[in-house]
């Protein structure tokens, strides 16, 4: 997996309302520092609660509880601006560079809350789904059943027994990344590895036997 | 598109693709190109690469952009 390109050092001049915000939210102890907390807060608070309406048609989470997210996603999100406000550069405008850390609490939170009422229990390995999962019909593509079977042996016998275990969660069970993540106590990025290194065995396999024959991208 | 370029496309690996800590990373300043009408992808080819990937940091691609949008 490739690493991030920085275009040009990302430090720069911070905007008047960013400024603002860091000067304020770095003052001492009194109450021009508590005000713009409490602003920030508010605003914490507003952007949590419409990200958890927004998400509210792809988790089970529901009503007092879903709002529950919201005000503690914000409440660990300002919580983490505060103690790294000195690493913020002022490579985006500073409310940006905050909003994210709500998005994030917002993403983890709901992934752990997926497990209180899970429609798919851990390690359930409903391989019957594997058709509708992948999008392959074996009843109108010759080749596919051919091709699922293909899949499902790279899965036996090429992957660890901890990423048959992810792969199969998450692409045949189809239990969301963030909440396999949680439950595994792995972050988001270890879980999407595991399925990016999965993918490229089982497409390698497929070309391998003709029913792909693209080299793809990763040959390049 | 057939079903064959379906699962084609999901098997698909980009290179150049960054992964989640390191999208997630920058996603604040992805997303301010993105506001300010830069071309994000072109100066994050990786990020752009993951994000078409990965469908949980694309949603929080749409999350702060929705975000910021109403800022």
């Amino acid at each position: 997996m490739a690493t991030v390109e920085l275009a040009e050092p990302t430090e720069r001049e911070l905007d008047a309302e960013s400024a603002d915000w860091v000067r304020r939210l770095s003052a001492g102890d009194g109450s021009g520092r508590r005000e713009a907390e409490g602003e920030l807060h508010a605003r914490l608070v507003r952007i949590a609660l419409a990200e958890v309406n927004r998400r509210s048609g792809s988790t089970a989470v529901t009503g007092p509880e879903l709002t529950d997210v919201a005000h503690q996603a914000a409440d660990d999100a300002m919580l983490a601006i505060v103690a790294k406000l000195k690493d913020f550069r002022g490579e985006s405008r500073f409310i940006t560079w905050a909003y994210r850390f709500v998005i994030l609490e917002v993403s983890a939170k709901l992934g752990r809350h997926y497990w209180r009422n899970p429609p798919v229990v851990l390690d359930a390995g409903q391989w019957e789904n594997l058709p509708d999962r992948l999008g392959i019909n074996p009843e109108q593509h010759a080749e596919a059943a051919s091709i699922l079977a293909e899949v499902r042996r790279v899965v036996q016998d090429e992957l660890t027994a901890h990423q048959r275990r992810i792969f199969v969660a998450v692409v045949v069970d189809g239990i969301p990344l963030d909440a396999l993540a949680a439950r595994l106590s792995l972050q988001r990025n270890a879980v999407y590895k595991v399925i990016f290194d999965a993918r490229r065995k089982i497409r390698r396999a497929l070309v391998a036997k003709g029913y792909l024959d693209d080299p793809g991208l990763e040959q390049l | 598109m057939s079903e064959l370029e379906r699962l084609d496309r999901f098997l698909r690996t980009d290179p150049r693709d960054v992964g989640c800590e390191e999208a997630m990373a920058v996603l604040h300043i992805y997303v301010e190109l993105t506001v300010t009408g830069e071309d994000a992808a072109e100066r994050y080819p990786g990020v752009a690469a993951h994000l078409a990937a990965c469908g949980p940091c694309d949603e929080d691609l749409t999350g702060l952009l929705t975000a910021v949008s109403g800022a």
